[in-house]
């Protein structure tokens, strides 16, 4: 998915998260109409998005153990899981300092952990190599690459990096008849 | 153990780490209470309070000191994502209720199994009326759990969230207020506790209890939504 600030990108991306109502339209994801249905879709999606969703006064293992109890994950599958991911993403060793203390680039690479930790059939991905060195960048590629039985919704500034991977590319662009506040109805091209 | 009973326990479990980890809502409530309760005894220059003044002292520390809990229960929820990852769950969100109304209950239990011997030792002439007034206070705590988390879940998306919770939680416990200080009073009378009413304000406390539950458990997805 691309576009230019202000485009909508993330509010869709949102949207198909079940994280906001949409204002009128139909949406549906993974068979589900949203916002109704939006259950049915639910521990079935990753959502990677600005913000990593982790407690910041809990180390990383306990903010991941804390999301595989949400989605129900039992303990030793869960410990299994979390082992597996956090080796990864190379963040074995700073997994039991609380995140507060970690550097934006860890603090994503734990996010992304959190992301897949479920094995979502869907993942929501905006920007996902944002603050990632070339070496998080290779590692992330492992965890939300393309998978078979996983479709993945990318929001990027950078066309080149996802395009040549992508099955269908959305451009979003701003909406001039609406101030340029919203362009997600109307203005989306499918190529 | 079900999907919802996972989510109550981790939610819950999270909070009270955090606290024990960072201690940013309990000892300001401890520290506002004791205080309140020496400005209290230098202010009325009384060595025992009895009554209804005993009561009210009481109550209205206790209120006061728990707003500072509430402002701050969903705080990290909101400035770390926690609404987010919790919506993206597939569990009741109802779970988020139950655990933060547990978690603002386990703080106000703390908070007086701490503050209210320092309330005898000022004020009382002896510890006859502690056992009773536990039960009136567990009741009332039970109330402001649930009135305050349900405040709070609206108030902490408000920049003026420090203000808002308050001016909104203060006339919605005026019920519990009445009723507590009305239990209290009995209790706290010249030459030992009284039982008078003491039944009829209980009931009030449980029924205060059982709509604020109520009204939590039905109202609280939808103000989870965007």
């Amino acid at each position: 998915m691309l576009g230019p600030n202000g485009a909508g990108k993330t509010t869709l991306l949102r949207i198909l998260a079940t994280l906001l109502r949409p204002s009128a339209g139909e949406v549906r994801v993974l068979g589900a109409r949203l916002p109704g249905e939006a259950w049915k879709a639910r521990g079935r999606i990753g959502f990677l998005g600005h913000e990593p969703l982790l407690y910041r006064d809990l180390s990383g293992r306990e903010n991941l153990r804390f999301q595989a109890r949400l989605h129900a994950r039992r303990r030793e599958a869960a410990e299994a899981r979390i082992g597996e991911l956090l080796a990864a993403t190379g963040m074995e060793r700073r997994a039991d300092q609380r995140v507060a203390e970690l550097s934006a680039g860890m603090r994503q690479r734990l996010a992304i952990c959190r992301c897949v930790l479920h094995e979502p059939e869907l993942l929501l991905l905006d920007e996902p190599e944002s603050n990632l060195d070339a070496e998080g960048r290779e590692l992330a590629r492992e965890l939300i690459g393309a998978a078979p039985g996983r479709t993945r919704v990318i929001v990027t500034h950078d066309p080149e990096r996802f395009v040549s991977e992508a099955g269908r590319v959305l451009n979003l662009e701003v909406d001039p008849v609406g101030g340029g506040r919203a362009a997600v109805s109307g203005s989306a091209v499918a190529t | 153990m079900t999907a919802s009973r996972a989510a109550f326990a981790a939610i819950l479990g999270k909070d009270l780490r955090a606290e024990l980890r960072t201690l940013q809502s309990l000892p300001a409530m401890v520290l506002f209470a004791v205080t309140t309760f020496v400005i209290f005894r230098f202010g009325l220059d009384r060595t025992s309070l009895s009554g209804s003044l005993g009561a009210g002292v009481l109550w209205a520390t206790l209120l006061f000191a728990a707003i500072l809990g509430i402002n701050r229960l969903f705080v990290a929820e909101r400035e770390e994502g926690g609404f987010d990852a919790i919506r993206l769950a597939p569990i009741d969100r109802t779970a988020l209720f139950g655990a933060k109304a547990a978690s603002l209950l386990a703080y106000l239990l703390i908070l007086e199994l701490i503050v209210v011997p320092v309330f005898a030792i000022f004020f009382l002439d002896s510890a006859a009326a502690l056992p009773p007034l536990a039960a009136v206070l567990l009741l009332a705590d039970l109330g402001l759990a649930a009135t305050g988390t349900l405040i709070s879940s609206m108030a902490v998306n408000s920049r003026a969230r420090d203000l808002l919770a308050p001016l909104v939680l203060l006339p919605l416990v005026v019920p519990l207020s009445i009723a507590a200080t009305g239990a209290l009073e009995p209790l706290l009378a010249v030459g030992g506790p009284g039982y008078h009413r003491f039944g009829t304000w209980l009931a009030v406390l449980a029924l205060y209890d059982s709509i604020f539950l109520l009204v939590g458990y039905a109202v609280f997805d939808f103000l989870l939504e965007d």
